[in-house]
């Protein structure tokens, strides 16, 4: 059985919708700026959704008074655009609300938690309320009204992709009529510094797939999918593209790095290509996990190369635009595969000039119109070894 | 669609088994030693780590099958190294961090580490949402196994309770019910009937909301009818959390009693509720 993808919705530092997306990639302007969201003695570019909690609150008509960690308004603002462009599917059906955040409502934790270190009666309780993973799934399925099935994952960057998973899985085996899955996440201190004490953070924009590359930016956003069975569409349902094909596989190397060898990366492409039942000459474009951090690149790069030998597809990192979103990215990368199908696009990727010496491969540098795509696959990898991919069919 | 019944092959528990001391339970832990042996390796690993990676092991020990899937499920994840890593932040002016209780504070650390120990290259993810954490695992996992996907994989769940845990939550009220707990408990699932088998796994349910005793004794009644169980034991949630405590995935814990401290065979039904998380697991047991 099929799943239908019928309701796209991001947020990034690009902007809000598809619309302001493909502007920013025709454009060639990446989201990066400096840190203006919280205090940070830490100089390094981020790309962070330009808009304050108050105007998220104000866009989604929330109550101003009301605590939302960002995480929750960022995933409400997503979810939405995707839940309406699906067409509020009809009355009757099931519908899931899967998510997923690497660190869900930290930016309040972090703040609670500077008052409580020094004082342990302070701090207030309804600022470390929305900590837990579940709490902005919780806020999204209130403000859309959804009452059934819930659940979030967190798997760090590759969080998402296995949310979409679970989501098209439950279609497939008839437990629910329509999924909105994806994920989010929002910038704070807690990651800025962590990803900083890795020392993967490059002071200037990101480079992936390129052999001078150093580090990562980080960014923030969300990005959602309506997944529906066949069975739920009705004429008036607008199907954008088939989710065919996922996995995940474990890198089963190291807590962090990936293996030279890009096994686990290996194993989720290629049992995303059996599950859709393709080869992998069949596959017109590859949005790339492409961090820029030296080890993913490296990685990524020797699993692709493994898998399509001499045949690589164009394929482009689109976080040297948004920044790498952590739990958002898959979901970002949806949209973005979505979108790639839907308008005949090639994203290109932001400073790239020449290829790791090692595999050779040459990322798309301008937007690409006018291409003639029809299938398309998503990398998301992350700590844990954890390795997913995503395939998107006309 | 479902191709296949789901069966408990193996289980493990590590859970409290003393007494709750000023309101808190602590999990009896084993000789980490004799679990994982790389001194440098469980010296780098925190508490919550260690706990969950052994009842993984203790759940696989004398079993030959490779789990085909290692799903994990937490409700608030590695709080000592999330902690950690905050105090640092501060301590520290954002300057030279360890980023070792960074690494360690995702929530898929065990899972991962699961599989790094095993070398075990399958699918692989956790899931984290309050009391339907487990649920959201097992879940994943009986489809998986209906399907025919996978014929064996490894389910669990594992929370741990901090001093600042206790703290901010019992300011909150949380543990008004039931003293604070923690645990890990760890299922190895398969779809074929053996000789070890201890239950099959019926069905499972999530409910969200607040709702009366007597909505969720309708809740549970329809769910029993539902699946032909109307004769099934209950074994709420004030039977086995006296023992483990409250946390957010105790209802696994609930599954292993059930499962271990239940005399008789037949339909037992563990139902659990935890703030507007309610769920029913209902399991056919085979051994008495």
């Amino acid at each position: 059985m099929s799943v239908a993808v019928t309701g796209i919705g991001c947020v990034s530092g690009l902007g809000c919708g598809a619309e302001e997306h493909l502007q920013a990639f025709r454009a060639g302007r990446s989201g990066l700026g400096e840190v203006t969201l919280f205090q940070t003695t830490l100089q390094l570019p981020v790309a962070e959704v330009k808009r304050s909690n108050e105007q998220l609150k104000n866009h989604l008509g929330l109550d101003p008074d009301r605590l939302f960690s960002r995480t929750a308004l960022l995933g409400m603002v997503a979810s939405r655009q995707a839940f309406q462009d699906a067409g509020f599917p009809n009355e009757g059906l099931r519908i899931g609300l899967i998510s997923s955040s690497s660190v869900g409502g930290m930016d309040l934790s972090e703040q609670f938690y500077a008052e409580y270190a020094v004082n342990q009666r302070k701090g207030r309780l309804r600022m470390v309320a929305h900590h837990d993973i579940g709490d902005h799934t919780e806020r999204i399925a209130d403000y859309l009204h959804l009452e059934g099935f819930r659940t979030s994952v967190s798997t760090a960057c590759s969080s998402s992709a296995n949310a979409i998973m679970l989501g098209a899985r439950m279609i497939e085996q008839g437990l629910l009529d329509a999924v909105l899955a994806g994920g989010v996440d929002a910038l704070c201190r807690f990651t800025l510094n962590g990803f900083n004490s890795l020392m993967i953070l490059d002071s200037a924009p990101c480079r992936p797939f390129d052999e001078s590359r150093a580090g990562l930016n980080l960014g923030e956003g969300a990005g959602y999918l309506v997944l529906q069975s066949e069975k739920s569409l009705t004429p008036e349902s607008k199907v954008y593209c088939r989710l065919t094909g996922y996995a995940n596989a474990n890198d089963a190397y190291h807590q962090t790095a990936s293996s030279p060898d890009g096994e686990g990366a290996f194993l989720a492409m290629r049992h995303a290509l059996d599950k859709a039942g393709i080869d992998p000459s069949s596959v017109d474009y590859i949005n790339l996990h492409g961090t820029g951090t030296h080890n993913n690149d490296l990685s990524e790069s020797t699993a692709i190369k493994r898998l399509f030998g001499e045949q690589v597809p164009p394929l482009s990192s689109t976080k040297s635009f948004t920044g790498h979103t952590l739990g958002a990215a898959a979901g970002l990368e949806a949209v973005f595969s979505v979108l790639v199908l839907s308008e005949g696009v090639i994203f290109p990727t932001l400073n790239f000039k020449s290829p790791i010496k090692q595999t050779g491969l040459i990322a798309v540098t301008e937007m690409m119109e006018d291409q003639d795509i029809t299938t398309v696959l998503s990398n998301s990898f992350g700590f844990g070894g954890n390795n997913a991919a995503l395939i998107f069919q006309q | 669609m479902n191709k296949y019944s789901v069966y408990i092959q193996s289980l493990a528990s590590i859970y409290p088994q003393d007494e709750a001391v000023e309101g808190r339970f602590s999990a009896c832990e084993p000789d980490y030693k004799e679990w994982i042996k790389d001194a440098g390796l469980r010296r780098r690993m925190s508490r919550i780590v260690k706990m969950g990676v052994t009842a993984a092991l203790q759940c696989l020990q004398n079993i030959s099958e490779k789990p085909e899937a290692i799903i994990t499920a937490t409700g608030l994840g590695c709080l000592a190294d999330s902690e950690k890593f905050l105090q640092s932040i501060g301590s520290h002016h954002e300057e030279l961090l360890s980023p070792t209780p960074f690494i360690q504070s995702t929530f898929n650390t065990i899972g991962g580490q699961i599989a790094l120990l095993l070398g075990n290259k399958a699918y692989n993810t956790t899931y984290v949402h309050r009391a339907f954490s487990f649920e959201s695992a097992l879940i994943d996992g009986l489809m998986q196994l209906q399907a025919g996907d996978a014929g064996s994989l490894l389910v669990g769940s594992v929370d741990e309770l901090t001093p600042t845990a206790y703290h901010i939550l019992a300011r909150m009220g949380v543990w008004r019910k039931f003293p604070a707990g923690e645990g890990a408990s760890f299922f190895l699932l398969g779809n074929q009937k053996m000789e070890r088998t201890i239950a099959r796994i019926v069905a499972v349910d999530m409910v969200s909301g607040d709702f009366s005793q007597d909505q969720l004794a309708e809740k549970r009644l329809n769910f029993l009818q539902k699946n032909n169980a109307s004769d099934a034991a209950v074994v709420s949630d004030d039977m086995f959390k006296p023992i483990c405590g409250e946390y957010q995935t105790a209802s696994s814990f609930g599954l292993w009693y059930a499962c271990t401290q239940l005399n008789g065979a037949g339909f037992v039904l563990i139902a659990n509720s935890f703030l507007h998380n309610h769920t029913m697991v209902l399991i056919e047991k085979f051994k008495g």
